[in-house]
């Protein structure tokens, strides 16, 4: 689509576009510029440039956020929270897509239901549900818990894609004599991979990030995830705020470079999901 | 055969959802601190919560947060999209850099905005106290807390909007936009009357996602302030989880869930009518 502009409109498009950018970056900026600070020049300028490098900030956030162990207990969850989601989403998003039957529309229904219900609606008795059955602390437990929460999300994004594939190819590998299990595996997958993958990076963004249900059901010391251990260093009194930006970014380099690298995947799949259903 | 497919999903999503839900519906009726025996109370929690004042400040709380994202983040996510039409060449660059907060984890976001920003001490707000500049913390005040996480939530969501409505944008005909142009509309006649009316499906659903959002929002409340100071900025959503997990009181927390749900609901029937649409192609 072509929108050549006057002179004037350009201008005032661009400064407000700039001015955007400036309120998206600056929070992101003063992350960066104050986990290489010291704690006493932070205080004294959070936007002063430091006057010298302590990138001791960073072995410091290391150890207080034990992110050893808890960088790996998120990368753990998120791990099975996709192979989770994609396995169970693949294979209902396949049936939703292929079989117009009456049930299926229910099933829709419901799934559409669930992914506006409020956390809390089912939080409480799951809660003590679990401690009753001595899931607490247990990733499993948790992933299997964040898989319902976002595999009505991945399901509608998948099923998508398994709606741009021909009927035609279906039918035919049915008349080679292939199962519909074959058909699924064999053909379908290696079609929707390109799908899968952009659910995979969704979802594993959500549950690297996510934060009330991590904090619920995972308090021992050595099941946190990194976003909940950075959360109880952050929340402590006599904290260093130089080592605690150095956490966030420690936890938020890896997804922005992540994203920045497969970013048209990210955005597409986000918005595809949510908007087109 | 395969019906069974559904089987794995349909499990786990009704274990971990769907009965949890039916339980909270029936604890809202009871008396329970998660280990002894439930007593049946009847409507006590639900008359409870009206003689409340911390729940009548929370629902107002929601409400106001319902009515400031209904404008405000939609708002800027419609002028930068438009916007974003004009400066073709460099939309691919504005779009990852908008982006960026919705990637970034709620609670360090949360946390660089206050002790970075709204801290006295360590932020942005001190720097101008010692400049003499009058600013205070908005998270300390009861007047303001509110909005100060309204602030912070609005930096983290409005990109994602953007994104949203410039992808719709995109799916207008051109035709449509240069004959607009040939007939001499300007700039903002042409989103008034061409862009806007083209995209309004897209910004619709958007509006009832929001509702339906504006019910859940938790993390930068609980985060930021817990819902204080003396519940100023408390939600319903926080006042359900502090009853359950600091007071003990299920069933209390029980009730709160189930009103949020109810607020939801509307706006839930209507989100699955626009989306049930498309499972009809």
């Amino acid at each position: 689509m072509n929108m050549s502009e006057s002179r004037l409109t350009h201008w005032i498009v661009h400064i407000t576009l700039a001015v955007l950018l400036i309120i998206t970056l600056f929070p992101i900026a003063l992350m960066f510029l104050n986990s290489i600070k010291p704690s006493a020049e932070i205080v004294q300028n959070p936007l002063a440039w430091p006057s010298e490098m302590r990138w001791d900030n960073f072995s410091r956030a290391w150890s207080d956020a034990n992110f050893g162990r808890t960088l790996l207990n998120s990368a753990v969850l998120t791990a099975m929270t996709i192979v989770l989601v994609c396995t169970t989403g693949s294979l209902t998003a396949y049936v939703l897509a292929r079989r117009k039957i009456k049930t299926w529309k229910l099933l829709t229904f419901y799934l559409l239901a669930s992914t506006t219900a409020p956390i809390q609606l089912f939080l409480f008795p799951l809660y003590f549900g679990f401690a009753r059955m001595g899931l607490i602390n247990n990733p499993i437990a948790v992933a299997f818990v964040y898989t319902a929460v976002y595999s009505p999300f991945a399901i509608m994004l998948l099923r998508t894609y398994f709606l741009a594939i021909p009927k035609e190819l279906e039918e035919a590998a049915l008349i080679d004599g292939a199962s519909h299990w074959q058909v699924f595996t064999k053909v379908f997958l290696p079609i929707v991979s390109p799908g899968i993958l952009t659910v995979a990076l969704i979802i594993g963004l959500y549950s690297w990030n996510e934060f009330l249900i991590a904090t619920t059901f995972l308090q021992g010391q050595q099941q946190l995830t990194a976003v909940v251990s950075f959360f109880l260093l952050s929340g402590q009194y006599s904290s260093d705020w130089g080592v605690i930006m150095a956490a966030a970014l420690i936890i938020v380099l890896p997804i922005v470079i992540l994203f920045i690298l497969l970013q048209r995947r990210f955005i597409e799949g986000m918005a595809g999901g949510s908007v087109k259903g | 055969m395969h019906r069974l497919y559904v089987l794995p999903t349909l499990i786990i999503n009704v274990v971990i959802i769907a009965i949890p839900a039916l339980l909270t519906v029936m604890l809202a009726f009871f008396e329970w601190d998660g280990i002894s025996e439930p007593i049946f109370v009847g409507l006590d929690n639900f008359r409870a919560l009206w003689d409340d004042s911390v729940f009548w400040t929370a629902l107002t709380n929601n409400i106001i947060w319902t009515i400031i994202f209904l404008i405000v983040p939609i708002a800027m996510g419609l002028l930068a999209a438009t916007m974003m039409l004009v400066v073709r060449r460099s939309s691919a660059f504005f779009q990852v850099i908008y982006f960026l907060p919705v990637i970034i984890a709620t609670a360090i976001t949360a946390r660089v905005w206050q002790g970075m920003i709204y801290s006295p001490v360590t932020g942005i707000t001190g720097l101008l106290q010692r400049y003499g500049i009058d600013v205070a913390n908005p998270l300390a005040e009861t007047s303001s807390s509110l909005y100060g996480i309204a602030v912070v939530d609005l930096w983290h969501w409005w990109g994602f909007l953007c994104v949203i409505f410039f992808a719709a944008l995109r799916q207008v005909p051109s035709e449509q936009i240069e004959a607009a142009r040939v007939e001499g509309a300007t700039f903002i006649q042409t989103i008034r009357y061409v862009l806007l009316p083209g995209i309004r499906p897209t910004i619709t659903l958007m509006m009832i996602m929001t509702v339906i959002w504006s019910f859940l929002v938790f993390d930068f409340v609980y985060i930021l302030t817990q819902g204080g100071p003396a519940y100023s900025s408390e939600v319903l959503s926080t006042f359900a989880y502090r009853s359950a997990f600091y007071d003990l009181a299920v069933g209390k927390a029980a009730a709160i869930s189930v009103v949020i749900s109810l607020f939801g609901l509307a706006a839930t029937v209507l989100y699955i009518r626009t989306q049930a649409k498309e499972f009809d192609q």
